[in-house]
């Protein structure tokens, strides 16, 4: 009955982190509630709307539906590792620019899904960017200035 | 300037210290009464602030609505907020700047008249310096805003009118703590809660044992039909709720309408009736023939990005503090205290962001819940964090209302309009907490002594009016009699939803307007100006038309234009959008022109992410969103089920600012929605000529609507 509880390694934003926790539990309760990175958001934990997507090893995935076993020996990158005030990410001082959000609540997600689309493609067509960020939902409207961010963020980059 | 002539908010909380304060550091606290809910009424509310006390932006420091200290300006909602806290603001800053100015004179031997402020920095004749900083002092605020101050003129103005950063987005775009779901005290504890098998379900059984044998559950609660869990971590509330659902057993009659016609069903329910306008033509003229069409909207979900979360914590018995994302701190605080039956002033209600809030959505519901979770002994006073599912948010948070609009157009022998009437049927569209004598905070309904459901009301049209915004045109037509059927019976839940009623009025009224000029084969937008008198309404149609090429436009297979227009409220601001579609019966909204008139413009970036925003969720709720359920419970509880517009889907959106710096300023939240839907609409006659007046606009509705 009683979940089992292990220590469990993680690489997290490039440092090695450990939690105990149940191997079954997904991700985003480790980030949120014992690493304190709130960062990642919580939206459906259905993995239907990308609000809680983290980098795994360069791909775009849901914290919500990953369970934490299927992290070990992977580089987990979240919002908080992507860039800082004092080194931003290009995407992150290009939404800046574009001023491209409303509540910012699905923000961290879709920035996290257009940098693992920039480290495949580095530049990306309107569509490309449209097509990677359509498993992410945003309910305020800021698509098409998110959309001018991660183009803004690309030219930077490349 | 005369106390009476204060600002309405100022006026009513007329402390200047609950307005500002400054600080020897060297910055400015600003507490208005209004929340940032992802509009970016805070980083406005700072531009105003800024601008009448003469610092840079950077040293207004926004502090977050509690009701333990800030005004009480009601709810944050109706696009209401830069013109109300935005005037109250204005001029409690220009008091304060003149208070402190007066103190500055005092300390320099100077009078205030000759004294500039630069950032802060107080300078006088000679070189004469002191600054707020300097002179801060609390005791200086303590007093009512009184006669005296007159805010700057608007072309005085440095910092409104000028495109301002949102003061909110670095911490978004770093991943900091700001939402309530990120808030971290100490002792926290985790909370579920289980929603009843459908609204008119009652519990008649719960598997208790079963519940709390989940490791790490500590508190089971259970109040009549209302049952939540309180555990050690999130995951251990998530399994106990698991169990909760294993374990409940429900009793209750199917009580849902048929989804499949509800025009039908809101035309038999008993409905109280209203008036909203009744002008007779002075001469009567001949009326040629008569045009009857029905419009109809479903049921649409606030949909936010993130389940309602709330935290609520009980310092000993009778003293409960709340943290939520809610519209109104003081009415929550209200509605919290007749359902507990506690004083008010035992509550404080702490505002922390949410998502995007669009409207009465679930924040309230799910603070109440909080408490009657944190209330349990095992809990020992520690706060508990509540977050329903994406399921309760989507099934569970108050619906806008379904509605049809039947209307008629009398035609002289030319076909021209000489009288309109117009007939809504629909749930109230405000059932808000705060403003009834029975809490409306959803789980009061589910307690062992249940508060009856509040039936959704209309505000007054003073207020803008609620199913009936909007349904009277603005056009000029010599008679005109709308009358309001507002249900006294309410399966689903309904509440305000961004633009009330005016989004299915405005897409009624536009649409058949659009299908009278047809008929005729007059220019749809020729033809709204001929029965527009309205300076201000003619130019937003004209603006969006010459921005859009409206009349170079080509006819082109399997493409579309529609144009529409309305004033939010009727005393609102002004908005017109040009539509272009192209596809066969899956339609693709290419491009929305959209020309607003919001009077005197405070943060211009600000307004056009508004309009983009409202035009984008508009365009979503025209084409893909209704809430869909059975005869027993809400069954589009998923974004699956439930889905809206994505990425891929998003029409490109070009806002042009129509800036009248004399014209008071009006909100810009709301506007354009409703010449969003009608401007698709009419689009999509215009490129398959098929008229759909059954919203949302899907492949079905146009097939059929082909024959």
């Amino acid at each position: 009955m009683s979940p089992t509880r292990e220590i469990i390694k993680l690489r997290i934003n490039g440092a090695e982190r450990s939690v105990e926790a149940d191997p079954a539990s997904p991700l985003i309760h480790a980030l949120r509630n014992q690493l304190g990175l709130t960062g990642t958001r919580y939206g459906c934990g259905a993995n239907q709307c990308g609000a809680c997507n983290v980098m795994i090893d360069g791909q775009a995935v849901a914290a919500c539906d990953t369970p934490l076993w299927a992290t070990a020996g992977k580089e987990i990158v979240t919002i908080e590792g992507l860039g800082t005030p004092e080194r931003p990410h290009p995407l992150q001082r290009a939404v800046i620019a574009e001023q491209a959000s409303q509540c910012g609540y699905c923000l961290s997600g879709i920035l996290i899904s257009a940098a693992a689309l920039l480290k495949r493609t580095p530049n990306p067509s309107e569509a490309e960017v449209r097509s990677a960020l359509d498993r992410n939902l945003c309910r305020c409207g800021a698509h098409n200035r998110i959309v001018r961010a991660v183009l803004r963020a690309a030219k930077e980059v490349t | 300037m005369s106390p009476a002539q204060l600002p309405a908010n100022l006026k009513a909380n007329p402390r200047l210290a609950r307005w500002l304060r400054f600080d020897a550091a060297g910055f400015i606290e600003l507490s208005p009464g209004k929340v940032e809910i992802g509009q970016g009424i805070i980083t406005a509310l700072a531009q105003i602030a800024a601008d009448e006390l003469d610092v840079d932006l950077g040293r207004i420091r926004m502090i977050p609505v509690t009701t333990a200290a800030s005004p009480n300006e009601g709810t944050t909602s109706g696009s209401l907020s830069v013109e109300q806290s935005g005037s109250a603001v204005r001029q409690a800053a220009a008091q304060a700047r003149a208070i402190y100015l007066g103190a500055a004179a005092q300390r320099l031997g100077v009078t205030a008249e000759s004294l500039t402020v630069e950032d802060g920095t107080i300078v006088g004749p000679g070189n004469l310096r002191t600054s707020y900083w300097e002179l801060a002092d609390d005791a200086l605020l303590e007093r009512d805003a009184a006669p005296g101050a007159v805010p700057k003129s608007p072309s005085a103005r440095r910092v409104a009118g000028t495109p301002a950063a949102r003061l909110d987005l670095p911490d978004k775009v770093f991943g900091r703590p700001r939402f309530v779901h990120d808030l971290s005290l100490p002792g926290l504890r985790h909370g579920r809660v289980i929603k009843p098998a459908g609204p008119g379900a009652k519990l008649t059984a719960l598997d208790e044992a079963g519940v709390r044998a989940i490791p790490g559950v500590i508190a089971l609660v259970r109040h009549g039909s209302f049952a939540g869990v309180v555990a050690e971590t999130e995951g251990a509330a998530e399994a106990g709720l698991d169990a909760l659902r294993r374990g409940a057993t429900w009793s209750g009659e199917p009580m849902l309408p048929d989804e499949v016609n509800l025009a039908a069903w809101l035309k038999s329910q008993p409905a109280e009736t209203s008036t909203v306008q009744d002008r007779k033509a002075p001469v009567p003229v001949q009326v040629a023939r008569t045009v009857a069409r029905r419009y109809s909207r479903p049921f649409i979900a606030h949909a936010s990005m993130a389940p309602s979360c709330a935290i609520a914590q009980w310092n000993g018995p009778d003293l409960l503090h709340i943290w939520s994302h809610c519209q109104g701190a003081y009415g929550l605080r209200t509605d919290t205290a007749l359902a507990l039956g506690m004083p008010p002033e035992n509550i404080v209600v702490e505002h922390v962001e949410g998502a995007g809030c669009y409207g009465h959505n679930g924040a309230d519901d799910v603070a109440f819940d909080a408490a009657l979770l944190a209330r349990a002994a095992e809990v020992g006073g520690r706060p508990v964090r509540v977050q329903w599912s994406r399921a309760d948010e989507l099934a569970w948070a108050p619906m806008g209302a379904a509605m049809a609009i039947e209307l008629e157009a009398d035609l002289d022998a030319r076909g021209d309009i000489i009288g309109w009437r117009g007939e809504v049927w629909s749930n109230g569209h405000v059932s808000r907490p705060g403003r009834m004598p029975i809490p409306t905070v959803f789980s009061a309904s589910l307690l062992a002594k249940p508060f009856e459901r509040l039936i959704a009301f209309n505000p007054p049209m003073t207020m803008g009016g609620g199913a009936e915004r909007n349904s009277v045109p603005l056009y000029d037509f010599a008679s005109m009699r709308i009358t309001c059927h507002r249900l006294l019976t309410m399966p689903i839940r309904t509440s305000a939803l961004r633009t009330l009623g005016a989004f299915a009025n405005i897409f009624a009224i536009e649409s058949f307007m659009d299908e009278l000029a047809a008929e005729r084969g007059e220019d749809p937008l020729a033809f709204r100006l001929r029965y527009l008198k309205d300076e201000r309404a003619r130019a937003a149609l004209e603006a969006a038309a010459r921005r859009a090429g409206w009349s170079e436009r080509r006819k082109r297979e399997g493409t579309g234009y529609g144009i529409a227009f309305g004033r939010y409220k009727n005393f609102g601001a002004y908005c017109a959008v040009v539509a272009e579609v192209e596809g066969d019966a899956e339609i693709r909204v290419r491009r929305l022109v959209v020309a607003v008139d919001v009077g005197e413009v405070i943060n211009p970036d600000g307004v056009a992410n508004q309009m983009e925003g409202g035009a984008i969720q508009a365009t979503s709720w025209t084409l893909k969103e209704a809430v869909r359920f059975d005869r027993e419970r809400i069954t589009s509880d998923t974004w699956e089920t439930y889905p809206i517009l994505r990425f891929s889907e998003v029409p490109a959106v070009e806002v042009e600012i129509v800036n009248r710096p004399q014209e008071r300023s009006l909100g810009a939240g709301e506007a354009a929605h409703p010449p969003t839907a009608a401007a698709i609409a009419n689009a999509v006659f215009d490129a398959l000529g098929v008229r759909v007046r059954d919203l949302p606009l899907t492949r079905e509705r146009i097939i059929a609507a082909m024959g």
